[in-house]
């Protein structure tokens, strides 16, 4: 039997060297004549260990890492094919606290399988939702997902099960199930790990809302950016036409779901849900006025789910294991778990799915291990560039929808972006507000004006020109932008520029804090 | 052949293949920068004609995407990330080193035509900022050694 080494396809790993490391390791073993099966698995999310490279034993898969091609010949001398003692040794993978601590339900496979293989997705639970959900009405699929309180990862935080029942009970010959894949949120990569380490789950979870609902055409629209992500999705997609996973007639069961991805073109707007459909018919992507609802009135018209990829991706495992099981996760409203991005200026950088409720101090700390440069952490910016930065007083707040709303804080898609005590946060306020100027669709003036006379302001202010006329002009145009958007883009982008200036007067030039 | 009537065909190509698709619009455009690396103008009259769409539409189509060109970019094409993570790791400093090794500013083309300088907003490659993209290449933890390194690589085989 030949020897089974993994080393991750992920494209953060591959951005790390994890080809070339696959590379020597094949060509070392044919130069020693060692027969091997090599791996390319999802990444586990243990990014500061990438290329982490494993090998199968019989206690189970041991690791090595951060693995240069360098490495690799050392690697072989060592005997890591058996496991053997290395510089670069972790021990067992699962046996990382880092990994250990963490509640994984939707990454339950990623970093374990061969991610384009269905074989690996069935061998590890997979399409045991769909199975269930064949077997079950669709008022029935819709009640396990309300009842496991899942709410929408992408940002809003609604409640998935409410969006699915109005699709289900707005009459239509032809319905639609979209997967918002633009993932824009800087600082956010979860929805891309699932995309490049587990496509079929998203598969899976699309086909069973189309079951749902009734709806027999999907579309992944993901962001251009993620090529490797379109290479992952397309071959698994073909995989489940040819096994009829996908299709007229679904395992079977004579109904159909078809599927397909289509890419977006670069614009941050896109990811707003309206703003995507009219990408997806061909037009600029313009955000449109609510309501018509999308799920009454949504792509070409017609009842539409959009969700994110997140959300359908965790429908699996809602199906197979009932909602309640996915419900005793989490507190309050916020249930089941959330796959924490933690990036930026921190040593630990990863993925870490834990249930809701944890404090970002933990993460920072328990799990991120501090700052990369080993400077204090001043400020984390939470829920993509449209979320607050918040200072060390918020990081006992508990990861909690309703707990950082409480604070003017946003949740988001959970993304953390970690900067230490170098950063100028005028700086960022200033970048907040050039980010909206360049990503206005233009559709409203507050947006399309505001954005670019609030980074003028942000200029005189940087240049401390008068500050007594400015503070309060740049308060009126946050205010302004915050009532007069049609959509976040405008109507958050006084999250990150006010709590800037409520949490960090000091770097506008003034010295009394102001409340928010 | 000459360039045009290349260009026409591979237009005309990729539109017949496609224009049936819901919305296709967008598939089309990409079709033809995959083919071509951007889209010139002359392609937009055949767009249009096929998706009984007026020619300022289509335009308005390409100009609204940050991604779609209508000038032909360099052999490679560097998307540098500015977005929050990769600030916190250096991006502004890496931005200033990257701009002036290659003399260039953003949406620009260096005068020998082998490198176009673009920026994004976030690569998902957030865990090992700061972060590029150069074709479908993504690099993580970039240092201006490191991006010394990938254009030397690079510019020599362009
Ligand atoms: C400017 C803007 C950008 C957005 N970008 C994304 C995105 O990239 N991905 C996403 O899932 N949702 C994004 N959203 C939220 C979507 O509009 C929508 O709420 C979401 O796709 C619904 O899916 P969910 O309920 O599963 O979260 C964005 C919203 C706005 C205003
Ligand atoms: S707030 Fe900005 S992005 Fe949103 S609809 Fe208005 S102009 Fe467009
Ligand atoms: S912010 Fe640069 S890759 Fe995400």
């Amino acid at each position: 039997m030949s020897i089974k080494i993994y080393v991750p396809s992920d494209s953060s790993s591959v951005s790390l060297g994890a080809d070339k490391v696959a590379a020597s390791i094949i060509s070392e073993a044919k130069k020693r004549g060692i027969a091997i099966e090599l791996i390319r698995n999802g990444s586990w999310g243990l990014y500061w260990l990438e290329p982490l490279v494993e090998v199968s034993t019989a206690q189970g898969r041991v690791g090595y890492g951060p693995v240069k091609p360098s490495d690799v010949t050392s690697l072989f001398d060592a005997d890591f094919i058996n496991g053997g003692t290395h510089a670069l040794s972790l021990g067992l993978t699962q046996e990382i606290d880092y990994l250990k601590k963490q509640q994984r339900l939707t990454f339950a496979r990623i970093g374990k399988t061969d991610p384009i293989s269905l074989k690996d997705y069935v061998d590890n639970d997979g399409y045991r939702g769909l199975a269930n959900a064949l077997s079950l009405s669709q008022a029935e699929i819709v009640k396990a997902v309300t009842d496991s309180g899942l709410r929408g990862r992408g940002g809003a935080a609604f409640p998935t099960g409410i969006k699915w029942n109005t699709v289900l009970n707005t009459p239509s010959e032809q319905k639609y199930i979209i997967c918002n894949a633009d993932e824009g949120d800087s600082g956010t990569f979860s929805d891309r790990m699932v995309m490049e380490g587990d496509p079929f789950v998203l598969i899976e979870g699309m086909t069973i809302a189309g079951l749902a609902v009734g709806a027999t055409q999907g579309y992944i629209y993901l962001r251009v950016e993620y090529p490797h992500a379109f290479e992952a999705l397309n071959a698994a997609i073909d995989s489940a036409y040819k096994e009829d996973y996908l299709g007229e007639n679904i395992k079977g069961s004579n109904k159909a779901f078809h599927l397909e991805v289509r890419l977006g073109a670069g614009a941050y707007v896109c990811g707003e849900e309206t703003s995507l459909m009219e990408s997806l018919e061909g037009k600029r992507g313009l955000v449109r006025f609510k309501p018509p609802l999308p799920a009454i009135k949504g792509l070409f018209g017609q009842p539409t789910v959009v969700n994110n990829v997140i959300s359908l991706a965790s429908v699996p495992i809602i199906l197979d294991k009932g909602g309640e099981h996915y419900r005793d996760f989490g507190l309050g409203r916020s249930r089941g778990t959330l796959p924490i991005q933690l990036a930026g200026n921190i040593k630990h950088a990863g993925l870490i799915e834990l249930a809701f409720g944890i404090t970002l101090r933990e993460i920072l700390y328990d799990f991120g291990g501090g700052s990369a440069t080993g400077r204090p952490i001043r400020a984390v910016q939470v829920g993509g560039p449209l979320g607050s930065y918040m200072p060390e007083s918020q990081f006992d707040t508990p990861l909690d929808y309703e707990a950082f709303a409480a604070i003017w804080a946003v949740l988001g898609h959970g993304g953390i972006v970690v900067f230490d005590d170098t950063v100028d946060m005028a700086e960022m306020a200033k970048y907040s507000l050039e980010f909206c100027a360049i990503e206005s669709c233009g559709k409203c003036t507050p947006c399309r004006i505001g954005s670019t006379r609030g980074y003028e302001v942000m200029d005189d202010i940087i240049n401390g020109r008068d500050l007594d006329k400015n503070i309060p002009l740049l308060r009126d145009l946050c205010d302004t932008l915050l009532n007069g958007s049609l959509c976040a883009l405008g109507g958050m982008t006084p999250y990150p520029v006010l709590s800037a200036l409520n949490h960090f007067p000091e770097d506008f030039g003034i010295n009394e804090k102001a409340g928010a | 052949m000459t360039e045009s009537v290349t260009t026409q065909s591979v237009v005309q190509e990729i539109t017949n293949n496609l224009k049936n698709k819901p919305g296709a619009l967008l598939p089309i455009l990409h079709g033809i920068q995959d083919a071509l690396g951007y889209i010139p103008a002359e392609s937009v009259p055949e767009i249009a004609k096929s998706l009984s769409l007026s020619r300022a539409e289509v335009h308005g189509v390409i100009s609204f995407y940050h991604y779609f060109r209508e000038t032909p970019p360099g052999k490679n094409t560097v998307h540098l990330c500015r977005a929050e993570s990769c600030q916190s790791m250096g991006g502004k400093k890496l931005e200033d080193y990257v701009k002036n090794k290659l003399g260039i500013d953003f949406h620009e083309t260096t005068a020998d035509g082998k490198f176009s300088l673009e920026p994004v907003y976030c690569l998902g490659n957030c865990a090992c900022s700061p972060a590029m993209q150069i074709g479908k290449e993504i690099y993580g933890r970039v240092s201006a050694e490191s991006f010394d390194e990938t254009i030397k690589e690079l510019g020599e085989i362009a």
